[in-house]
């Protein structure tokens, strides 16, 4: 069986009543104890100890230099009349809607045409997978200088008559944040695809030749063998997707610092301005806790999902 | 004889089709790639007369030059694969070691360990950041590089465990019950049956996770704050500054910091291929 098909697991003795055991020992060895306990550890001091800090510090009224001073929930009934917090929750919603719908519809397109076994499809995957291997930062840098004034893009505007057109990208409260969502799609893409790729090709090639024996068009195919198959991979692809979209910093960071005025502000973006550069921790803390529970509910509701599926 | 022909007609438009549409596309991809290198190979002032987005009227290397001994690139590329590299092999062991176990047995809170794992990489890095930086400081490691080893391990495994875990459990049980039958242990099970199975993911894995350090640019300047302990990625923001305007040196940096993850990725791609084919197979 493929590797990557999980729903083939359907271990036929669960119950113990059965008195056969389905997989390994009833008593676990010591050394597989280990094998869980060395990495749980290591995450733990890393993230789950510095997690609950933080959520403390959102409490909290802190500068950094003296000691934090508790304040309860202040900081977030200071969210509900902070007009920033509610732009940036909007453009986090949109960055969530474009950047993670478009690279999952287009990563799913790009698998599907570039599976096909033809002479070059290994170019084409190649070109597509390309940008994922570059960095934010130089990818924000790359497309900075196409949005220039008079970069490529204005450039080629102008050259197609529509020179109207023209203009400064990143400086453009209306278009700021569209710019910026252009170059993490075009790095996002080709991951997400790479992903299918390989879910695609874990699919038993049997089912669609029973599937064109019984006379079914390509759309079938894809509708009910295709897509049904690639439940499993979603799994990994939704997950990777939403904490992208959360996490994105980076690039808009290096191209507008979330401006010009919070045209292009993300969550991310606020809560680090108002961290390290206004100081205030507290408040930072607070709206990070904000994009954690955003992140956090999708994906465990997720996560619920597939597991009971799985199962 | 004549539906013959058609069908091969039709065979040859759909391969047309398909080398114009996927063409396109990669042409499309591949054009802001073209761009900078064509721009990292411009002089200064070719730049300042015909503007950015003009054809190129100079070719010089100088840029590169610039980059790597004035803008400090040479250090911060040091600085990168010192941490990257350590970083891919102990995460990758700790997550397969993990995955193992709570794929493979019937550990007593085996879901909900998964769970919390893959929970604690989908924190929002924000709400670390703070106390990380705390913490390596307590620690007495604030500054150095092992803070930025310690912090990418940490944070990174959940993720591999979450999803080694899924190629691992599709391994069928019966291979297990027989190794167990002659009297195999767990850590033979692991390293003779279960762990070459998963190369084809941990193949992959490596290459990405690789290439998701080594890009890092977050975590760096939480524990770092010297110049010369930076890595690329924070470097070429600080080339960014030092050269503003003068996209000849910043996109010759640019070069620069990519190109290991494309070597890397260039060199693992066949591997990368060839497992995932062995995986469709059996």
């Amino acid at each position: 069986m493929a590797v990557l098909t999980a729903p083939e697991r359907k271990s036929p003795a669960r119950t113990p009543a059965k008195g056969k055991r389905a997989r390994g020992p009833r008593r676990t060895p010591p050394l597989v104890l280990v094998f869980v306990l060395i990495p749980l550890l290591a995450e733990a001091v890393w993230v789950f100890w510095p997690a609950l800090q933080g959520f403390y510090l959102a409490l909290t009224d802190w500068d950094g230099v003296s000691a934090p001073r508790f304040v309860g929930l202040d900081n977030f009934q200071e969210m509900a009349h902070d007009e920033v917090f509610r732009s940036a929750t909007g453009h986090t919603v949109l960055w969530l809607v474009l950047f993670g719908g478009l690279s999952a519809l287009l990563g799913l397109a790009a698998a599907l045409l570039l599976q096909q076994e033809r002479r070059g499809v290994g170019f084409y995957r190649a070109a597509l997978f390309l940008p994922v291997v570059f960095s934010l930062v130089a990818t924000a840098l790359v497309w900075q200088a196409i949005y220039q004034p008079d970069g490529v893009l204005n450039q080629l505007l102008q050259s197609v008559g529509l020179g109207s057109l023209r203009h400064a990208w990143l400086a453009d409260q209306d278009t700021a944040l569209y710019a910026v969502i252009v170059p993490a799609l075009w790095r996002q893409i080709g991951y997400v695809m790479v992903l299918y790729l390989a879910g695609l090709k874990g699919i038993d090639p049997a089912l669609y030749e029973a599937a064109k024996v019984d006379g079914a068009t390509a759309w079938q195919r894809l509708r009910h063998i295709t897509l049904p198959q690639l439940r499993s991979v979603n799994a990994v692809v939704l997950s990777v997707i939403v904490i992208d979209s959360l996490r994105s910093f980076d690039v808009v960071w290096s191209l507008t610092r979330g401006g010009p005025y919070h045209s292009s502000e993300l969550l991310s973006t606020y809560m680090y301005s108002t961290a390290f550069q206004s100081l205030r921790l507290g408040y930072g803390s607070a709206l990070a806790v904000v994009i954690f529970v955003l992140a956090f509910g999708v994906i465990c509701s997720y996560l619920v999902r597939a597991f009971r599926e799985a199962d | 004889m004549s539906a013959n022909s058609t069908a091969l007609r039709r065979r040859r438009a759909a391969t047309a089709g398909f080398h114009l549409g996927a063409g396109a596309l990669a042409i499309l991809w591949l054009l802001p790639i073209a761009l900078v290198l064509v721009t990292s190979l411009r002089s200064f002032d070719d730049i300042a007369a015909h503007g950015l987005g003009s054809w190129p009227h100079s070719f010089t290397l100088g840029n590169f030059r610039q980059a790597w001994v004035d803008g400090g690139q040479q250090r911060a590329l040091i600085n990168s694969l010192v941490v990257t590299i350590p970083c891919v092999l102990i995460t990758l062991a700790l997550a397969a070691m993990a995955a193992f176990a709570l794929s493979r047995y019937e550990l007593p809170f085996r879901r909900s360990l998964l769970l919390l794992m893959l929970g604690g990489n989908l924190l929002p890095p924000q709400i670390l950041l703070i106390p990380v930086s705390k913490l390596s400081e307590v620690m007495g490691i604030y500054d150095t590089l092992p803070a930025l080893i310690g912090v990418q391990i940490g944070f990174g495994v959940g993720f591999y465990v979450f999803v080694l875990h899924g190629f691992m459990r599709s391994i069928p049980v019966e291979i297990q019950q027989a190794a167990v039958v002659d009297g195999a242990g767990p850590w033979q099970i692991f390293w003779r049956i279960i762990l070459p199975l998963t190369r084809p993911a941990l193949a992959a894995l490596s290459a990405l996770s690789f290439t998701w350090i080594f890009n890092d640019l977050l975590w760096a300047i939480t524990v770092l704050r010297s110049d010369t302990k930076m890595p690329i990625t924070a470097a070429l923001i600080g080339l960014q500054g030092q050269y503003v305007s003068m996209w000849n040196v910043i996109a010759a940096g640019s070069v620069i910091a990519a190109a290991p993850t494309v070597a890397v990725f260039l060199r693992f791609q066949r591997h990368f291929v060839a497992g995932l084919n062995l995986g469709a197979v059996k």
